[in-house]
């Protein structure tokens, strides 16, 4: 079975994101970028899947600028075997929407007929938690979001998903489309031999008229502003002086 | 035209308080009639028509609904979509998982974590863990989104809405419910609970955490955890806040051994008022915090559950 990774470059988790003074965006020029951490879980499973014999060949596949090559290249030294890059964008402030992703993705699926793809729940810039979704009411396959463990029986996945309540345990038919929650798996450290062997491994670059796929987006941005800051607070000496300042000053322990 | 707000019912069971502030969000946008899908659910719709702002009660009781699997779920709200300009989630794990399908079957964007309604086409919604705030408008004719519950109030009880049967749409699903994995407290609920106590890795093991624990239930609070306390195996994932964990906003959060990352801070930092107990005087939890004790926990948190005896 073939499993179809998707992963997006977004700005590196251990960055603070800085709103840009024309509150057109956030600044993405000269910061450190990064596959998101969540697709990141997805091609560790894959792998393992692989690992397992479960899975004969993975393919990753990143819709974005040039420099996502960089992203695909993580993901081909941790072990995927062959990338895709769909250059949607010429600066990193244009991004594709969920839907346009998804769309772009139900075609390459279509190409590529794999038996699942896994991708990350939610990338970490836009926090939108959606293109598995809409890929898997485009395509018509099991939707199985917030996986936390999977095993494979046959054409049967049973999951086990991190819901508000706990964890919730599903079965699902092949084909199906997955999003990695994070305590799924430890992805591995990348060594430097595989950096240099993931050059060579194959990369397509497409577009999305390759796809016949319209990427325009339906939301506008109007502003992106910075979060109301909170007052500065201070520092109490004691447990004591705590539970007094709780009690009358804040007013919330009676 | 108006709202069709889906109602959190799960094992025929209401999630009162996230679908009660999404309809205070709902209501913004129009008359609201919301949707009652699980199985088993006559006493959940009848909780429903009695919230004030609810015009009507849909109530699917079948079977396929029960665990608000996403296929049937999105089947049945699409087959209503016809008359309806927006539809509305609460943004927990069920809702997140079913508004996205339903918008891509309607071919329209999702709008996620909506925090302020400034009109029938323009949202507020935070993006990168929330250290920036987009207003975005849409061209779209029909507006799929889910609320960010700790942005609103809860919808008073008072209502008397009218209930009507709707019939279950088929759908042949590919997925299964099979079984649940739940702990159940006696603890208030993360995300509706107006005082939480959150342990992280600094706690140190899972037979620690009962210090939190213990001053969580003398202050009536919840228990909340760090992902670091969470993968540790200190706590359960539902107690996750955080970027990827429950978005909470309560009257105080106490953070105990927790350092203050970007994606923990994502979680909690509206929380009305923020203590924070960290060894190290430096921790970034402390630029967050209305009042910062350093100190050790275990010295301090057994000394304050010992001071509210
Ligand atoms: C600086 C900036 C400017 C923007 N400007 C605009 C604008 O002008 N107009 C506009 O409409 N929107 C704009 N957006 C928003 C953007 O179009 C989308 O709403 C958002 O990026 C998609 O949400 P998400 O990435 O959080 O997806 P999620 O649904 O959270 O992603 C989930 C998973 O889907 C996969 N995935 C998602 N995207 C990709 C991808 N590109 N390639 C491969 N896999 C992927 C990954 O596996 C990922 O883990 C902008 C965003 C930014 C950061
Ligand atoms: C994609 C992604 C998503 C994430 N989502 C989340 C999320 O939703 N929620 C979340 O919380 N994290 C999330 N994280 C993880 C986050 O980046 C941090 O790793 C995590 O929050 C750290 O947890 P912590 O503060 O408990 O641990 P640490 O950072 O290790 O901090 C422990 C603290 O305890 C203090 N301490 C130790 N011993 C004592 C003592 N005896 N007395 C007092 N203080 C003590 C230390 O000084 C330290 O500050 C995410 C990360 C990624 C990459």
């Amino acid at each position: 079975m073939k499993i179809l990774v998707p992963v997006k470059r977004v700005i590196d988790y251990s960055v603070k994101a800085r709103v840009k003074s024309d509150q057109s965006g956030v600044e993405l020029n000269n910061v450190k970028m990064s596959i998101n951490p969540f697709d990141e879980i997805a091609v560790e499973e894959a792998i393992r899947m692989k690992e397992a014999g479960t899975a004969s060949e993975i393919v990753v596949v990143s819709i974005g600028v040039e420099k996502s090559q960089e992203t695909l290249r993580t993901a081909l030294a941790m072990g995927a075997d062959r990338a895709i890059l769909i250059k949607a964008a010429d600066t990193v402030d244009t991004d594709i929407e969920p839907l346009a992703v998804a769309k772009l993705l139900a075609k390459v699926t279509e190409e590529e007929a794999p038996g699942m793809v896994i991708l990350g729940k939610q990338a970490i810039d836009n926090d939108m938690n959606a293109t598995g979704q809409m890929l898997s009411a485009l395509l018509g396959w099991s939707q199985v979001t917030y996986a936390s463990k999977i095993t494979v029986d046959g054409d049967t996945l049973n999951v086990t998903r991190e819901v508000d309540a706990g964890l919730q345990n599903i079965t699902a038919k092949l084909p199906a489309v997955i999003t990695a929650d994070l305590r799924l798996n430890e992805p591995r450290y990348v060594k430097l031999p595989n950096i240099m062997k993931a050059k060579k491994k194959p990369m397509d670059i497409k577009t999305p008229e390759d796809y016949g796929v319209d990427v325009s987006p339906r939301l506008t941005i109007t502003s992106v502003v910075e979060p109301p800051a909170r007052a500065a607070g201070i520092k109490v000496e004691s447990v004591t002086e705590l539970m007094d300042k709780l009690k009358n000053e804040a007013g919330v322990l009676s | 035209m108006s709202v069709l707000l889906i109602a959190e019912v799960l094992e025929g069971q209401l999630n009162k308080d996230s679908t009660a502030k999404a309809l205070t969000a709902a209501v913004q946008l129009g008359d609201v009639d919301v949707l009652c899908a699980s199985s088993g659910c006559g006493d959940a719709a009848s909780e429903l028509a009695a919230l004030q702002g609810v015009a009507k009660v849909l109530c699917a009781n079948d079977a396929s609904y029960e665990y608000a699997i996403a296929e049937p779920m999105a089947a049945l709200i699409v087959s209503l979509a016809d008359k309806y300009e927006h539809i509305v989630f609460p943004a927990t794990t069920s809702g997140k998982n079913i508004a996205p399908r339903v918008a891509a079957l309607l071919d329209v964007m999702v709008i996620s974590e909506v925090m302020e309604i400034k009109g029938a086409d323009e949202f507020v919604r935070p993006i990168y863990a929330g250290n920036a705030i987009q207003t975005v408008t849409t061209a779209d004719a029909k507006k799929v989104m889910t609320i960010r519950t700790a942005s609103f109030d809860n919808a008073a009880d008072g209502g008397s809405a009218a209930i009507e049967e709707i019939a279950a749409v088929a759908c042949d699903t590919p997925v299964a419910w099979v079984s649940n994995e739940v702990q159940k407290s006696d603890r208030p609920e993360l995300t509706s609970s107006s005082v939480i106590v959150s342990g992280g890795r600094g706690v140190g093991s899972e037979e620690d955490f009962k210090l939190i624990e213990a001053l969580a239930d003398k202050l009536g609070a919840a228990v909340g955890a760090s992902r670091a306390a969470v993968d540790a195996g200190f706590a359960p994932n539902d107690q996750q806040v955080g970027q990827t964990g429950k978005i909470v906003a309560p009257q105080l959060y106490i953070a105990v051994g927790i350092s203050g990352a970007i994606q923990h801070l994502a979680g909690m930092k509206d929380s009305k008022v923020i203590v924070a107990i960290n060894k190290d005087e430096d921790a970034p939890i402390f630029q967050v915090a209305d009042y910062g004790l350093v100190a050790d926990l275990f010295d301090a948190v057994p000394e304050m559950t010992a001071a509210l005896e």
